[in-house]
């Protein structure tokens, strides 16, 4: 990590500490991949690589939501939740009333999850986690009792989804053709647009940018109904891609969305870090999944390594921080 | 005795509305009675002990998100070594689980101080660490739990039919712990670091140790309320509860401010049974235990959003 004092570089800084975290993180990725490739001669092919675009991809959207929030200094624990009624609502409402209605109250759901995060952390000023958290705990609830009441006609995933989910073209995984342009979108806001920048700013310096005249409140509700609604969207792709309809569909991706995430060089402190290194992230967290599930090493052992890998990398980046 | 009422309104408060409370609860039920009480105490138990635990890091200025999962680790710990153990065994079982809690709660809070990592961090990232080693001892509920252990929280105390033995335990275990550390310089400094570390450092508190301490502190609560969770139900839990969102209300509802340095233990234990005793209404009144539950955790979120506006509000004046 160099860093330069000068103000009038702090510009091209900023750029650099955006840019510089993915070459070593790309060179960590290539060095998994080959140990995995010692470890199981053969394993690599097209297959193999499009197969594992196609599994980090639901992750490194979730993820999406935890760099944004985390560039101001917070967190979205209620992403998991999100997908996952978003999902479960599409499946169940599709064979009702259509499948575009049940994919637009999907993601009104969704949205309605981002509001209530949004009021309590904007207008309340409670601490993301707790906040998010216990929006996901009621949501949850709100499923159960959903799931209690739903007519039970049976369970519709749209074609499109499945075309989406699971098909492939050329290779390729068609999730690419969603996820391209999402990651184009999200590189461009988060750089270029004004709302992107006032992120870094928040996250960099609260009350600095309050009194540059940021309206705070407003960045943060806006925010976290952005963060829902991805999840909503990243739910939709996950049902194509699971093709079954549970009450804890994506829950199990709440956790590595934000290990991607700190891996990926986003400060959870807030105004360090960019998506680019976020998707590198995600990929490093599949193939190393990937890689402990062929070493045969249980779930619990992998929650364990996403927690130090966590502690690990903050602890780290606060080391070469503090020198400077 | 004014300036006793003064400075423990709150708690008053808190305590009335337990009465109302449970007197609305009799109306409910009219048959409420002893059994009721009994079962609502057990109920609580494991979230009052998590409570106190939470209380005593929120004092000292911090917060552990792991409580849940040390919870966790607890209960599975407890309950697969005592699948089959003597009596005499299982004395030392608990015992050495209680130890655990204290080296976890110890862990937390060395990496703290070591790390200089924010304390939400830290224990957000041990919240996975404790739940994976929870994973990994038990995959499913399962395990035993020793049969004086269970009768321990089970059941009235004999000659007080009505006073249920999970409040006496709660109350002999927290007046055992907590009441000589309160007395003592420790708590002393645990309330000076949780309301200005910079000033506690200067007029010679040992700030790091002391954090490691209430951490630590937080973690025997946790066993506590992990093998009190396999002393009500036989075995042990691999996943956590909802305990670290009810704790955390159930802190601010009892009046510690989260940040903090001012506030006490008896405040956000009535705060407890205030809400267990809001479910059990609710469930008497037949709800659907999810709806319920959502209203629960609306509940909760509420007291949340409201001790934070407070804590705002107070920050600024």
């Amino acid at each position: 990590m160099t860093m330069t004092d000068t103000p009038t570089t702090m510009s091209r800084l900023g750029r650099l500490m955006v840019d510089r975290p993915l070459l070593p993180l790309i060179g960590l990725l290539i060095v998994l991949v080959a140990v995995l490739a010692i470890l199981n001669p053969g394993v690599l092919s097209m297959f193999w690589a499009s197969n594992t675009l196609k599994i980090a991809i639901p992750l490194a959207m979730l993820a999406a939501c935890q760099t944004m929030t985390m560039l101001t200094g917070g967190i979205d624990l209620s992403v998991g939740t999100a997908a996952t009624i978003s999902a479960y609502l599409t499946a169940t409402l599709a064979p009702l009333i259509g499948v575009p209605p049940a994919i637009a109250i999907a993601l009104a759901s969704a949205v309605l999850i981002g509001l209530v995060n949004g009021f309590g952390i904007a207008i309340c000023r409670v601490h993301p986690l707790i906040m998010t958290l216990g929006t996901a705990l009621i949501a949850t609830g709100c499923l159960l009792v959903y799931q209690r009441y739903v007519i039970a006609t049976g369970v519709l995933i749209p074609d499109a989804l499945l075309w989406l989910g699971t098909g492939r073209t050329f290779g390729l995984p068609n999730s690419l053709a969603l996820f391209i342009p999402f990651a184009i979108l999200i590189i461009w806001a988060q750089r270029r647009s004004g709302f992107g920048r006032l992120l870094y700013a928040i996250g960099a310096n609260e009350a600095a940018a309050r009194l540059s005249g940021v309206r705070v409140w407003q960045v943060h509700l806006t925010l976290y109904t952005i963060s829902s609604l991805i999840a909503g969207i990243t739910g939709l792709l996950y049902l194509g891609q699971i093709k079954t309809a549970s009450l804890s569909l994506a829950l199990p991706l709440d956790l590595p969305s934000v290990a991607a995430a700190v891996i990926g060089g986003t400060s959870i402190f807030g105004g360090r870090g960019g998506y680019g290194g976020t998707i590198v992230g995600a990929l490093i967290l599949t193939v190393l999944t990937s890689m402990l599930t062929l070493m045969q090493i249980p779930e619990g052992g992998r929650r364990i390594l996403f927690g130090l890998i966590i502690l690990a990398v903050t602890a780290l980046f606060i080391r070469l921080t503090e020198r400077n | 005795m004014k300036r006793w009422i003064d400075a423990n309104t709150w708690t008053l408060g808190l305590a009335v509305l337990l009465a109302i409370l449970l007197v609305s609860t009799k109306l409910i039920q009219p048959d409420f009675g002893a059994s009721g009480l009994d079962s609502l105490a057990r109920a609580a138990l494991p979230f009052a002990l998590a409570t106190v635990g939470m209380a005593i890091v929120v004092l000292a200025g911090g917060i552990d998100l792991s409580i849940a999962a040390m919870m966790a680790v607890a209960s599975v710990t407890g309950a697969v070594l005592m699948e089959g153990a003597s009596d005499g065994q299982s004395v030392l079982i608990v015992l050495g689980v209680l130890l655990l809690g204290l080296a976890m709660g110890a862990i937390n809070g060395l990496l703290i101080t070591v790390s200089k990592v924010p304390d939400i961090v830290v224990t957000l990232a041990m919240l996975f660490v404790w739940q994976g080693v929870a994973l990994l001892i038990l995959n499913a509920p399962g395990g035993g739990a020793a049969p004086w252990l269970r009768a321990l929280s089970a059941g009235g105390i004999p000659g007080i039919d009505w006073l249920p033995r999970a409040v006496v335990f709660l109350a002999i275990i927290t007046a055992l712990i907590w009441v000589p550390i309160r007395r003592s310089k420790l708590g002393l400094r645990l309330y000076a670091i949780g309301s200005d570390p910079l000033a506690a450092f200067r007029s010679g508190v040992p700030v790091g140790q002391t954090r490691i301490i209430a951490y630590a502190l937080c973690g025997l609560f946790a066993a506590l309320g992990g093998l009190s969770v396999t002393m009500s139900t036989g075995i042990g839990e691999p996943i956590p509860g909802p305990y670290l969102l009810a704790s955390v209300a159930a802190v601010v509802l009892g009046g510690v401010v989260l940040g903090g340095g001012r506030g006490g233990i008896l405040g956000p234990i009535l705060a407890v049974f205030i809400l267990r005793t809001v479910r059990m209404d609710l469930t008497l009144l037949s709800v659907d235990p999810n709806v319920a539950a959502i209203i629960e955790g609306t509940i909760m979120v509420a007291v949340v959003m409201f001790g934070a506006v407070l804590a705002t509000r107070g920050h600024k004046t």
